[in-house]
């Protein structure tokens, strides 16, 4: 073979073409880090999932950081009353950015089965919500349907039109 | 000792204290409100109830009933001994709290409160336990109705640093 | 001389280690604890009031979201409470169907609590990982039978919903050999650590007479040293045809009380052998009780259970209609917290961690 020809044979072996928004984004989904944050119910489905079987480390999320400021993920997993609505809001404004926010189960989607005096109907009424989890509460298996499409969420996303990459303020 | 040998124990000692006994499912004595607090020590020592399961409140259309669940852990008795109270001024409803005797009856008053509206006097802390300072009403009461919130309906109501 | 203050530090609603979200204000004197004050509420749904609304029946999936870990326990509670009160029978394959689901329920919610002590005081999630795995499996059980895991509603005023499908009996029995075995080796795993030896001994005494006066019930209560079981001092259900002792430890401390949930561990499994082998057939559900519980009679009752965290009661009050007038639900978590100061006396931050981890909370129960 001649040395042209032995050149972009390793060329074609070793350099990947693409962009960097997919690198970036990529990079993004391996790792995101949830919050440990769970409310009612559905916080037990979240270590189960969490658990042996339904593992989500396999995703790259098995380090759930106590401490809003290292987390990139919040799943609201679990009824938010009236008296913990201030401190739900708190801990989202001490999240850094990128952060996502997922609403796991009917509670946090929309009140759940209790339509009472004492309970915040749905967690949307307060924080941007990226995906929602239906289910009472749901299953491991679920959640992480609901993981992989925050996952497509964030491959779409591209560095010119990120909201922490602007010039102007945020949302 | 059986309830009815604890009931003829009570009308001994303190004669004109018992108001009524109903006949429900379980033993039930009605005592007057003024006399709770030495009714309740007399059960402690005396009978050795010793052990207060529940203290809650039922809101009846003509008076406020506080109702006691008592057991005797010594003498491991099955049935319970229910001790009830009436209340009948509806618009300022107090009675005396039997924390002094029964530790266990602390959070469980505070919840009363909280919920009914009942004020216990001699109670070491009473304040709301499961809603706020300013929340508006008591929400177990008949005329409360049930309804949902906005979070900004009630933002005016919450306490604010340093107070929370 | 100095003048010293104490530190006011907010154990906040927020952390990972309380479980749910319970606040603590502690005043500190350096690491000693001074004082503290629990606040509670940040899961209060309004349960009692909601129910007035609903039929007696409609209350049972209400009544699963209590204590989510143990939601058949729930159930059964207030099915005894609603029976005594309409004077509703159980036909007897429904009793040991409830027994058998009560006992599995019993062993997942000690599981738990054995798992989320050790991750208080460190053991960062190995031991939830192990208990979490026997606990799936009896979950397969659960969905097998009434199609939920958690959620169950399964227990209903007057028996149970659906009859148990044909290949439960062989993988309940299957399991129940594997957990004895299992819990063997958690105890031979955990038990006799040293660092939870130095930890957990002598941390958080709850004297005996303490724990009667404060009204406290369940695994706290016996292991101080008082021998009250609700199943055998009510005779509740049919738990008196079953042959089984109530272990009780000495000191009640810390570790006393993480030895309790594993000694009560085995009598369950004892339980649930009997029950499989000499469960009946029959039918499953009264067919009465759904009459009579549409419009019961006037009267109020107190049902109690011998839940895996203590004493659960439902004190149901009817005014004829078909909504209950009022109904009040005891937690056993919340009064089980009612001795905390006098447990945390003299203690440090990391010993009030672990001793709120050995009193096995949940905080949909305390707040209901």
């Amino acid at each position: 073979m001649s040395e042209e020809q032995l050149v972009e044979e390793q060329l074609k072996r070793n350099i990947f073409l693409t962009t960097v928004d997919a690198v970036y984004n990529w990079g993004r989904k391996c790792s995101v880090w949830p919050m440990a944050f769970g409310l009612a119910c559905c916080a037990i489905e979240m270590i189960a999932a969490a658990a042996a079987r339904y593992d989500f480390s396999r995703f790259g999320m098995e380090i759930m950081r106590p401490s809003p400021r290292q987390a990139d993920l919040m799943i609201v997993a679990g009824t938010i009353t009236h008296k913990m609505a201030p401190q739900v809001l708190r801990l989202y404004h001490q999240m850094a950015e990128p952060k996502y926010v997922l609403a796991m189960g009917s509670c946090a989607t929309a009140g759940g089965p209790f339509p009472s005096y004492a309970v915040l109907q749905g967690i949307d009424e307060l924080l941007p919500v990226d995906v929602y989890v239906p289910g009472c509460p749901p299953r491991p298996e679920a959640l992480i349907e609901g993981f992989m499409k925050l996952h497509d969420k964030l491959m779409k996303q591209s560095i010119k039109t990120v909201p922490w990459y602007q010039k102007e303020p945020a949302r | 000792m059986t309830n009815d040998e604890i009931l003829a124990k009570l009308r001994e000692k303190y004669p004109k204290v018992v108001v009524d006994t109903p006949e429900l499912i379980d033993f039930t004595v009605v005592v007057k409100s003024e006399a709770l607090t030495e009714v309740a020590t007399f059960l402690h020592d005396e009978c050795r109830l010793d052990y207060l399961a529940d203290v809650t409140a039922v809101d009846r259309p003509e008076r406020f009933e506080v109702v006691y669940h008592l057991y005797s852990v010594k003498n491991q008795t099955p049935g319970p001994f229910v001790l009830k109270v009436y209340l009948e001024d509806k618009g300022n409803p107090k009675v005396a709290s039997v924390t002094p005797i029964w530790r266990g009856a602390n959070f469980q008053e505070r919840e009363v409160y909280d919920l009914m509206g009942i004020a216990f006097e001699g109670h070491p802390n009473l304040k709301r336990i499961l809603l706020w300072e300013g929340f508006p009403g008591h929400p177990l009461r008949k005329d409360f109705e049930n309804r949902t919130f906005t979070f900004k309906e009630l933002e005016p109501t919450r306490p604010k640093p340093p107070d929370w | 001389m100095l003048k010293t203050e104490t530190i006011t530090l907010n154990l906040g609603p927020q952390h990972p280690s309380t479980h749910g979200v319970f606040r603590l204000k502690l005043q500190l004197d350096g690491e000693a604890v001074r004082d503290l004050e629990p606040v509670m509420g940040y899961l209060h749904r309004g349960i009692e009031k909601l129910s007035e609304e609903r039929t007696y029946v409609q209350v049972v999936p209400l009544t699963d979201r209590l204590d989510y870990v143990c939601s058949m326990t729930n159930n059964q509670a207030y099915a005894i409470a609603v029976e005594k009160m309409a004077g509703i029978e159980v036909p007897e394959r429904a009793e040991y169907i409830r027994v058998i689901m009560a006992e599995f329920t019993r062993i997942i919610n000690h599981l738990m609590a054995v798992g989320f002590l050790w991750n208080e005081l460190g053991a960062y999630f190995t031991p939830v990982v192990y208990c979490f795995r026997e606990r799936e499996r009896v979950l397969d059980l659960f969905e097998m039978t009434c199609g939920s895991r958690m959620m169950c509603n399964y227990m209903r005023p007057g028996g149970v919903s659906v009859d148990l499908p044909e290949g439960f009996i062989p993988q309940a029995k299957k399991l129940n050999d594997h957990l004895k075995t299992f819990v063997d080796e958690l105890d031979r795993l955990l038990s006799e650590n040293e660092i939870f030896l130095s930890r957990a001994v002598n941390v958080g005494v709850l004297p005996a007479d303490v724990a009667i006066n404060a009204s406290i019930t369940g695994p706290m209560l016996r292991a101080s040293g008082v021998l009250y079981d609700i199943r055998k001092v009510d005779h509740y259900s049919i738990y008196d045809r079953f042959d089984f002792e109530v272990p009780t430890c000495e000191h009640g401390d810390v570790w006393d009380r993480y030895y309790q949930h594993i000694l009560e561990m085995y009598q369950s499994v004892r339980i649930i052998d009997q029950a499989l082998d000499g469960i009946p057939q029959g039918e499953v559900m009264n067919k009465a009780a759904a009459k009579a519980t549409r419009r019961p009679p006037e009267g109020e009752a107190y049902g109690r259970i011998e839940s895996p965290k203590g004493e659960l009661s439902f004190y149901v009050v009817s005014d004829g209609s078909g909504n209950p007038y009022r109904l009040r639900i005891r937690p056993p978590s919340m009064i089980n917290l009612s001795a905390l100061k006098e447990m945390c006396q003299g203690h440090k931050i990391q010993d009030i961690v672990i001793i709120l981890g050995s009193v096995n909370l949940t905080m949909a129960d305390l707040d209901r």
